[in-house]
C-alpha cells in the first residue's frame, strides 16, 4: 500500500495539469479504490464492464481535468464522472436482460457507505504506516496472517494483537477528527 | 450526529475500498504517455498519407511495423480519431 502524500485535491490537480507525470500517478493512487468501489460495489459491474468504465473515467478525467472548476472538487467530479459511466453501462446490459428496479436504492446505499469508507481511509492516512499495512492487508485485502507475517516480518502470533490495537488507534483518530470538526464548528 | 465505530463497523469499512486490480491501476498511470503516442500517431497520419493509409488498412500490423506496441485503447482511440478526421 503506498503511503499517499499529503497534497490537497486542489494542488494535484494544478500539477496535474503542467504535466507533472508523479501528480499523475498520485491522483490515480488516490482514486482508484474509489471510482473500483463505485464500479463494483455501487453498481455490481461485471469485471468486463468495471474494467471498461474504470480505464474511461481515468482517460476522461486526464483529457478534461482543463474542464473542472473548482479543483478542490476533483472527488465529487469523479464520482460523478463515474456514476455516469455505470449508468451507460447498465442501461446497455438492461436493453439485453430485465431491468433490476433494485438496483438504484441499492446504489444510493452503497454510495454512503462508499463515502463514509474514503472518509476513514483519509483517517488511517493518520496512522502509523504499519497499521495502514496491517489494516489494509487483512481487511481490503483479504490476506491471511501468515501472509502479513511474511510479507511485513512481523511474528505470526502478533499480527490478530496488533490489528485489534491499530482498530483501538484508528478510533481514536476518528474520534479526534470529529472533536476537531465539531470544534471548528462552535 | 458522530457516527459510533465498534472494531465490526470499521471492519466493514475497511472491506469497502478494495484495491482496484494492479493491471487497471497500472493502465490509468500510463495514460499521459498514451496520450502523447495517440498524438504523436495521429499528428503524422495527417502529415503523411501512406502512412495514414496504412492505419486504416490495418491499423494494428501498421502500428507494429512502426515499432508501437498495438495496446487496445490506444488502437480504439487512433482507430475513432482516424475516421473523425
Amino acid at each position: 500500500m503506498s503511503r499517499p502524500s499529503t497534497l490537497s485535491d486542489a494542488k494535484l490537480v494544478q500539477r496535474c495539469r503542467t504535466g507533472d507525470a508523479d501528480a499523475w500517478n498520485e491522483l490515480v493512487e488516490r482514486y482508484s479504490r474509489y471510482v473500483y468501489a463505485i464500479c463494483v460495489r455501487g453498481f455490481r459491474l461485471s469485471d468486463d464492464d468495471a474494467e471498461d468504465v474504470f480505464q474511461d473515467v481515468f482517460t476522461r478525467a486526464f483529457t478534461r481535468l482543463e474542464t473542472l472548476r473548482d479543483d478542490s472538487a476533483l472527488k465529487p467530479w469523479l464520482a460523478q464522472l463515474t456514476r455516469r459511466r455505470c449508468l451507460d453501462a447498465v442501461s446497455s446490459q438492461s436493453r439485453e436482460q430485465t431491468a433490476d428496479d433494485s438496483l438504484v436504492d441499492e446504489e444510493s446505499a452503497d454510495m454512503e457507505e462508499i463515502e463514509e469508507a474514503f472518509a476513514l481511509r483519509e483517517a488511517v492516512a493518520g496512522l502509523s504506516e504499519t497499521c495502514q499495512e496491517i489494516l489494509d492487508r487483512f481487511f481490503a485485502q483479504d490476506q491471511s496472517y501468515r501472509t502479513i507475517s511474511d510479507e511485513l516480518d512481523i511474528p505470526a502470533g502478533t499480527i490478530a494483537s496488533r490489528i485489534a490495537r491499530c482498530l483501538v488507534k484508528l478510533r481514536d483518530e476518528l474520534e479526534g477528527r470529529n472533536e476537531a470538526a465539531g470544534g471548528s464548528r462552535e | 450526529m458522530t457516527p459510533s465505530y465498534d472494531e465490526e463497523r470499521l471492519g466493514e469499512l475497511l472491506r469497502t475500498l478494495r484495491p482496484a486490480p494492479e493491471a487497471w491501476v497500472q493502465a490509468a498511470k500510463e495514460l499521459p504517455f498514451a496520450r502523447r503516442t495517440i498524438d504523436a500517431i495521429v499528428e503524422r497520419a495527417e502529415a503523411d498519407l501512406a502512412f495514414r493509409a496504412a492505419l486504416i488498412a490495418d491499423l494494428e500490423s501498421a502500428l507494429t511495423r512502426e515499432g508501437y506496441e498495438p495496446d487496445g485503447r490506444v488502437v480504439t482511440e487512433i482507430r475513432a480519431r482516424l475516421v473523425d478526421r
